[in-house]
């Protein structure tokens, strides 16, 4: 089927006038409908967008005008990117009913490029949590086994890609949620660089943290993607004055001969499910056998990184959600003065893991405590960047497992937070530092047969060693498996 | 019964610390493109980053930087080569973001100084006002509480919110405790503030507006007994809109607070508010439990580190100071002090100046600016400079004059025709008819005339009597409408009756 393919495959078969772009969006379209009642990845499918925005394709196209590599491919758009005129909730009851006036960068660009964008996709509630069960909407199911999480924040991208309903997805990544719900359903997600993608438009949840980037089936899907996003916005004060890494070129080309690539100590053993450590092995055997030198890296303060991301995003969070107060847009509840309404709008539009870090990051801020928590926590960011610049200088990319354990079940975590939050006890370096990661499946891990992940992290603004390794990984796995891992999962729709 | 200020300046010592909000005259917002036009239609100057919609981010107005730095150099500060945005949290229906961006505990300028003069019974006393520093913020939007007796947000039916202020650059600059001024604290703080405003006109960042609230003033007030080392206990002042409020506002304080004192009783730290009316201040918010703006550094914006040739170039183009303008203008005219004191009082040093420019002479500029010009003005309870009057009406007046083709009583008429809207000065001459007689036939007619009405005060004049003159100039002047030159007609007269 069409939308089995992949986008570069799609963009072929577009480009050489085998498929129109209505035809690929319609089949997309008509997918959703078949699955994504069982997936539930989307809160909103804009049919009516999308096939307008194809039909404009398809006219540029037959007008002779030079279109964009990824000109009429379809993506799912993770809901905390605001895209004007269609509904944004960010996965909270907060946001139900409002319709942005802007577009995000993000958004004017897969627009510019004419990507197809599909709908909005489900995630935790602000992009926070690791299982998307904290949408305020309904959790999504992993098209893998629909008992089971499809990771999260962004499990309604993850799960839209697995479950073939769009062949591209725009995550965000503030400690883990491109990468692990990449990695609990064996796609590909990629943390670009902070900075490397803009921020304008992506409602934020921790400034300093969030990064939106691609999610894909493959590494070379997701390096077009990256290059139609990616890039200097004047919009974002943050965002890098620099030319994009060369992604593209660097996932053709994908050779690891004489590299170095590290493997992080701390991030292995205790804690990590044993087949999914057997994967992570075999993986780095792979790259071996492909001409990499392995070597052992030591990132001692990661032990802290946790503690650290669980002080820096709540406090940042609790000011970045203030703005939720019923004055001028979202829901609005209750009556009386402005602060009655204001706390009876809060305290209806917010779910219980947000209120959790509002009140996490407002008594981290307080003053008093700001230098012990908010301040120590900072300090930490600076010895996890230095452990990173280290590692640096020993290996050219680094690599650790992605999450610690497949998907776990539904509703198996709900009740303990800190065991939700063990989930990105891998990812969350990266985000700290600034650093850029992907996640590639590395199999299917042998007690429950459920995919994992493979973690490859560079330097900043290095975003293209991701792409040479990872392409170059996810080429030799899938010589051995035979096939895409994708290729392994059970059917949709099939009831 | 309130402490008299004499009684009060016996016992006690004032310390100052004054907060003065400017907001920056760039043409678009702190952190968006949004213009920042006075006046608009509400929420017409607004856009996703200033209403902080979800996803909006800021990004830093260069211009408000240059403007701030150019605050800091006029004011002898240190400029931080690098300096970051934080934010302050709290709630507010107009604050779009409810955290206002602001500079905390890095501000962009630092310890500078800023000397001012008063003029007083012992002469010019000169005193030296130490800035603590000066830092970028964004301004709020603005609330209209409707319905309610007050005004005020308690007991309002309903609230109307503007946010075309919200994210207008704003510059805060921050004295250090101020001491010494013992009873010349009003004044002082007056001419600080007044010092302060020129400074910031002459570098153009400002409309400097105090009545449109583009200036505005907070004043701190504490007294300690004199000789004491410990700082008393301080109220803050807020929004007081004018040169002579703070120093009234100042005033009253320092009585209050004397008279608090002087019961045994303790002053509390609070906000108060300035009454016009009354001269008074009524208590505001309580600040004695400090509120906890949970301050963090702003992670959406990177820090300030302006290079150090662009600070060298701002300070290559900073204006004349005004002092140093003001004395060369003292010297250049030969103004006596308190002249010169009442032009800056009465606020038309440039009008003066740009009337000198355009050719009038220095005496006569200033005598129709402090003169007709300011008691108009007086009369209709504004400041000489807003009225409709420019300095090239003056300058032509003032030519006209010289040539003759005026009198000062017509010229007075004519500067009166353009207060009242009525045109140009040639406008004005034209439609009144105005014009001087200077025709001597003319004259030498209405000068027969009279001595053939008043014979017998001819004749005094003839014998001698000099004085006896006025009448018949008088009946002269009357004759022609009051359109002759006085002192003409005078010389005619006397030369007739065989005087000259």
């Amino acid at each position: 089927m069409i939308y089995e393919k992949s986008a570069t495959e799609m963009a072929t078969a577009l480009e050489t006038g085998e498929i129109s772009a209505v035809e690929l969006t319609k089949a997309h379209l008509d997918r959703i409908a078949a699955v994504d009642g069982e997936v539930k990845a989307f809160l909103y499918v804009d049919s009516e967008g999308a096939l307008a925005q194809a039909k404009e394709v398809d006219q540029r196209r037959k007008a002779g005008e030079k279109l964009s590599p990824l000109a009429g491919v379809p993506l799912a758009l993770k809901d905390v990117m605001v895209q004007q005129g269609v509904p944004t909730t960010c996965g909270s009851k907060m946001l139900e009913g409002w319709r942005p006036p802007y577009d995000s960068t993000v958004v004017s660009r897969l627009k510019a490029a004419g990507v197809i964008i599909l709908g909005k996709t489900n995630m935790d509630e602000f992009a926070m949590g690791s299982s998307t069960e904290n949408s305020a909407y309904f959790p999504t199911h992993n098209p893998w086994d629909l008992t089971r999480i499809p990771g999260g924040s962004g499990g309604g991208s993850s799960a839209s890609l697995a479950a073939f309903e769009a062949p591209l997805a725009i995550g965000t990544d503030t400690g883990g949620s491109i990468r692990q719900p990449a990695a609990v359903t064996g796609t590909v997600g990629v943390k670009p660089t902070y900075g490397g993608v803009s921020r304008y438009g992506l409602v934020a949840f921790s400034s300093s943290l969030d990064q939106a980037g691609p999610c894909a089936r493959n590494v070379l899907d997701a390096a077009y993607l990256h290059e139609v996003i990616g890039g200097y916005d004047p919009m974002d004060s943050t965002s890098i004055n620099a030319p994009i890494p060369p992604v593209v070129a660097a996932a053709k080309n994908a050779s690891v001969k004489g590299m170095k690539i590290g493997v992080i100590k701390e991030l292995q053993g205790d804690g990590y499910q044993a087949g999914v450590l057997k994967r992570f092995n075999e993986s780095l055997e792979e790259l071996a056998k492909l001409g990499a030198e392995i070597v052992e890296v030591s990132c001692p303060n990661f032990e802290y990184a946790l503690a650290a991301y669980y002080l820096i995003a709540p406090s940042e969070c609790s000011s970045n959600l203030a703005r939720f107060d019923a004055m001028r847009y979202g829901i609005r509840v209750g009556e009386g003065s402005a602060e009655e309404v204001m706390n009876a709008t809060r305290e209806v539009g917010f779910g219980k893991e947000v209120k959790r870090r509002i009140i996490l990051g407002t008594y981290a801020l307080s003053s008093g405590y700001y230098d012990a928590y908010y301040g120590s926590a900072q300090k930490v960011r600076t010895l996890i960047s230095r452990d990173f610049e280290n590692a640096f200088t020993k290996a050219d990319v680094l690599v650790s497992p992605t999450a610690p354990t497949t998907a776990f079940k539904i509703g198996e975590k709900s009740n303990d937070p800190i065991a939700m939050y063990l989930n990105d006890i891998a990812t969350i370096p990266t985000n700290l530092a600034g650093v850029c990661g992907i996640s590639i499946p590395s199999g299917l891990a042998e007690e429950d047969g459920l995919p994992a992940g493979f973690q490859i992290m560079a330097g900043a603004m290095k975003d293209e060693r991701l792409y040479q390794v990872g392409a170059a990984l996810e080429a030799a796995l899938n010589s051995k498996w035979g096939a895409p891992i994708l290729s392994k999962a059970p059917k949709l729709g099939a009831k | 019964m309130a402490l008299s200020y004499e009684k009060v300046i016996e016992k006690y010592e004032p310390v100052l610390g004054l907060e003065v909000h400017v907001e920056l005259g760039t043409k678009s917002k702190m952190f968006c493109g949004c213009s920042t036009e006075f006046g608009a239609a509400p929420n017409t100057q607004v856009c996703p980053v200033c209403l902080g919609l979800p996803g909006a981010l800021p990004a830093v107005n260069g211009k408000a930087i240059e403007y701030t730095i150019a605050i800091g150099l006029a004011l002898n500060c240190s400029i931080a080569p690098f300096s970051r945005f934080a934010r302050k949290n709290y709630f507010y229906p107009d604050m779009p973001k409810n955290f206002q961006t602001s500079q905390y505990d890095e501000p962009i300028c630092f310890g500078g100084f800023l000397d001012v003069k008063i003029d007083t019974d012992e002469g010019v006393k000169e005193y030296r006002v130490e800035i603590e520093r000066v830092h970028m913020e964004e301004d709020t939007g603005k609330s209209l509480h409707m319905g309610g007796a007050t005004g005020r947000i308690h007991g309002a039916d309903y609230s109307l919110l503007d946010y075309n202020r919200a994210g207008i650059p704003l510059v805060e600059i921050v004295t250090k405790p101020l001491t010494g001024t013992g009873k010349y604290a009003p004044e002082v703080a007056r001419a600080y503030v007044s010092e302060l405003r020129d400074i910031l006109r002459s570098l153009g960042v400002s409309d400097v507006k105090m009545e449109q609230g583009s200036l505005r003033c907070d004043a701190n007030v504490s007294l300690r007994l004199i000789g004491a080392e410990k700082l008393g206990t301080r109220s803050e002042t807020k929004n007081v809109n004018s040169l002579r409020s703070v120093e009234r506002a100042v005033r009253s304080e320092m009585i209050r607070h004397a008279g608090i004192l002087d019961k045994g009783e303790r002053v509390i730290q609070e906000t108060r508010h300035f009454h016009e009316d009354t001269g008074e201040t009524t208590p505001g918010r309580s600040k004695e439990q400090a509120e906890d703006y949970r301050y963090f550094p702003e992670p959406d914006l990177v820090p300030v580190a302006p290079a150090a040739d662009w600070i060298e170039k701002i300070r290559g183009s900073l204006p004349e100071k005004p002092s140093v303008r003001r004395k060369r203008i003292q010297e250049e005219w030969q103004v006596p002090d308190k002249e010169m004191a009442a032009m800056i009082n009465a606020d038309v040093l440039d009008q003066v100046e740009e009337t000198v420019k355009l050719g009038a002479d220095p005496t006569r500029a200033r005598s129709w600016w402090l003169g007709e010009i300011a008691r108009l003005a007086n009369e209709r309870e504004v400041p000489a400079a807003s009225l409709p009057i420019t300095a090239k009406d003056v300058a032509e007046v003032v030519a006209l004059i010289v040539r003759g083709e005026l009198t000062d009583k017509l010229a007075r008429q004519v500067v009166e025709g353009v207060i009242n809207n009525e045109g140009r000065p040639s406008e004005i001459i034209e439609k009144r008819g105005i014009k001087v007689v200077s025709d001597d036939s003319a004259l030498l007619q209405a000068i027969e005339k009279a001595i053939a009405a008043q014979p017998d005060v001819a004749e005094k004049v003839r014998g001698g009597h000099i004085p006896a003159a006025g009448a018949l100039i008088g009946a002269v002047m009357k004759e022609t409408k009051g359109q002759a030159d006085a002192a003409k007609v005078r010389e005619l007269l006397l030369k007739h009756l065989g005087q000259g």
